[in-house]
């Protein structure tokens, strides 16, 4: 691959902007003061540990979650939560891959696909069915379009959800873990999709992703977020190449997959002799 | 002293909790009564949940309507026997059913067939992130899955009720007039006499739609509000069958109160 940053991200008005961003869970903090910035045209890939808010931070952009603190600005617009109306506007603008998915259980795989054309268009049906085709061509799966989600694997399912979220060609396009359980094969073609996809779109995309050597290979910046007692924070962000010569512990740790460093495998627990002796 | 105390506390934690179910309960209702206007322009939607709703229920309504009748014809016999006025029969059946069974038990058999359906299919789209891949899509789920669902259920009761009673009636003849011996016309012109199209059927009517209502709205809250795991589904399922019971059986005491008391 090595093709990422093949359309250079334009520097005007950022696709996406956190301003001291904060989210809590009931007591629980899960972000703190994140301020972040995600030039257009460019693909952001953020990366950490399991649990540590990755997702929340996708679903904080497309207004699912409300911020504790602080603001999101969108495209140029802020995210207001409240106005429906504009929250749908802008959501319109986005697409977002669900990390399992959320294919609608009784449509089949071509209906998926059609859904969000048939809610926001007036298309004709010949347009409808060349463009749903196009887009399950583009992740391989033209051939299961009368199938049901339960008759296809689940990285297939993932490929189709793929699909149907730029099936409005949207501006930004968030994926939640889009490699995860994808076969070698499967996991090289959505990395290169992905890409093609945000360059051909002329869109920003943020990944959210473990897969180090794949998302290197495509994104043009790293954002890398680690655990803390106030929630998830930044501690970097760079270029591919920035990160693997970054000197952070957590961040050589998190590239590496190494088991000692600021980042405990065990979780805390009694010694072992209380347990087993 | 502070075991009475933790008593107390723990019954103003379930009140509380009650009240914000409830309060939670009518913000839905009232959501989804908003958005009917956008609801009824894409009516193939509603029409589908007619048709799911009401079709899937049809064969226990019209098997349950059956017995009913038959049972009803039966012990209506054995007492309007004692009376001399067995005539009275096909009045009695028709009385019975429009008035109070077709509507109540209709309800009780629709909270169980299609209230749980309802609640355990909003409950798994909740749980498979369905519903916020339509929010995600500028797909308002309220407007799209409630309204059109609320709708089917509200117009599948009633017509279910009336088909209920129209078999609770073949019931009751089948019993009296074809097995008893009973009089074929004195059982349908006291029926057609006795029977008030206003205050009974219409009556009857009204009823099996507050209940379809009540129904619908609680199956569509529960898994609307349902936690979003295998267990949180089976809860809001069970949920479902208990409160809808519940609200029917109250309803009902209200509303024959209200449109019976006079008579």
């Amino acid at each position: 691959m090595g093709n990422a940053g093949s359309t250079s991200p334009s520097s005007t008005t950022p696709a996406l902007r956190f301003n001291d961003v904060q989210f809590s869970y009931g007591r629980r903090p899960i972000i703190d003061s994140l301020s972040l910035e995600v030039r257009q045209g460019e693909l952001l890939a953020i990366m950490g540990g399991s649990g540590v808010g990755k997702t929340t931070l996708l679903r904080l952009v497309a207004g699912l979650v409300r911020p504790t603190n602080g603001s999101i600005e969108l495209l140029g617009e802020p995210l207001r939560i409240d106005d429906q109306e504009s929250l749908y506007a802008l959501r319109k603008r986005i697409g977002l891959l669900f990390q399992f998915g959320a294919l609608f259980t009784d449509l089949n795989c071509f209906e998926n696909v059609a859904f969000p054309l048939r809610e926001h268009s007036r298309l004709s049906e010949s347009l409808l069915k060349d463009l749903v085709l196009l887009k399950l061509e583009a992740v391989g799966l033209r051939g299961a379009a009368s199938l049901m989600p339960s008759e296809i694997s689940g990285g297939m399912g993932r490929r189709v959800a793929l699909a149907r979220a730029v099936a409005l060609d949207p501006e930004l396009i968030l994926y939640d873990e889009p490699f995860a359980g994808l076969d070698p094969i499967s996991l090289g073609v959505t990395a290169r999709l992905i890409r093609r996809l945000n360059d051909a779109l002329g869109a920003t995309s943020i990944v959210v992703t473990h897969d180090v050597a794949e998302t290197f290979a495509i994104a043009n910046r790293v954002a890398v977020l680690a655990p803390s007692e106030r929630g998830a924070r930044l501690v970097a962000l760079g270029t591919p190449e920035e990160l693997r010569n970054s000197v952070d512990p957590y961040v050589r740790q998190f590239l590496a997959g190494d088991e000692s460093g600021p980042v405990q495998f065990h979780m805390a627990a009694a010694a072992l002799e209380d347990d087993f002796l | 002293m502070t075991g009475l105390l933790d008593r107390v506390a723990h019954l103003g934690k379930w009140v509380i909790g009650v009240l914000i179910g409830l309060g939670a309960f009518a913000r839905l209702c009232a959501a989804v009564i908003a958005r009917l206007p956008r609801v009824v322009k894409r009516m193939e939607l509603v029409s589908a949940q007619v048709h799911f709703l009401g079709n899937h229920s049809l064969a226990i309504i019209l098997v349950s309507g059956l017995f009913v009748g038959l049972v009803l014809g039966l012990q209506g016999y054995y007492t309007l026997r004692r009376y001399g006025s067995e005539e009275a029969l096909g009045l009695l059946v028709a009385l019975s059913l429009v008035r109070e069974l077709g509507p109540v038990v209709t309800a009780l058999l629709f909270a169980g067939r299609a209230g749980t359906s309802l609640t355990a299919e909003i409950g798994l789209m909740k749980a498979g992130e369905q519903l916020a891949a339509l929010e995600a899509m500028a797909v308002d789920p309220v407007e799209r899955i409630l309204g059109p669902r609320f709708l089917g259920g509200f117009i599948a009761m009633p017509l279910l009720a009336a088909l209920f009673s129209a078999l609770g009636v073949v019931g009751g003849w089948l019993v009296g007039v074809a097995l008893i011996g009973v009089d074929a016309g004195v059982f349908w012109s006291q029926m057609s006499e006795g029977v008030d199209f206003w205050n009974d059927i219409i009556n009857g009517v009204v009823k099996s739609m507050v209940f379809g209502f009540a129904v619908t709205s609680i199956a569509l809250y529960m898994g609307y509000s349902s936690r979003p795991t295998p267990e949180g589904v089976s809860r809001a399922t069970t949920a479902t069958v208990v409160a809808g019971s519940l609200a029917v059986l109250g309803l009902d005491f209200v509303l024959t109160a209200l449109m019976f008391s006079s008579n």
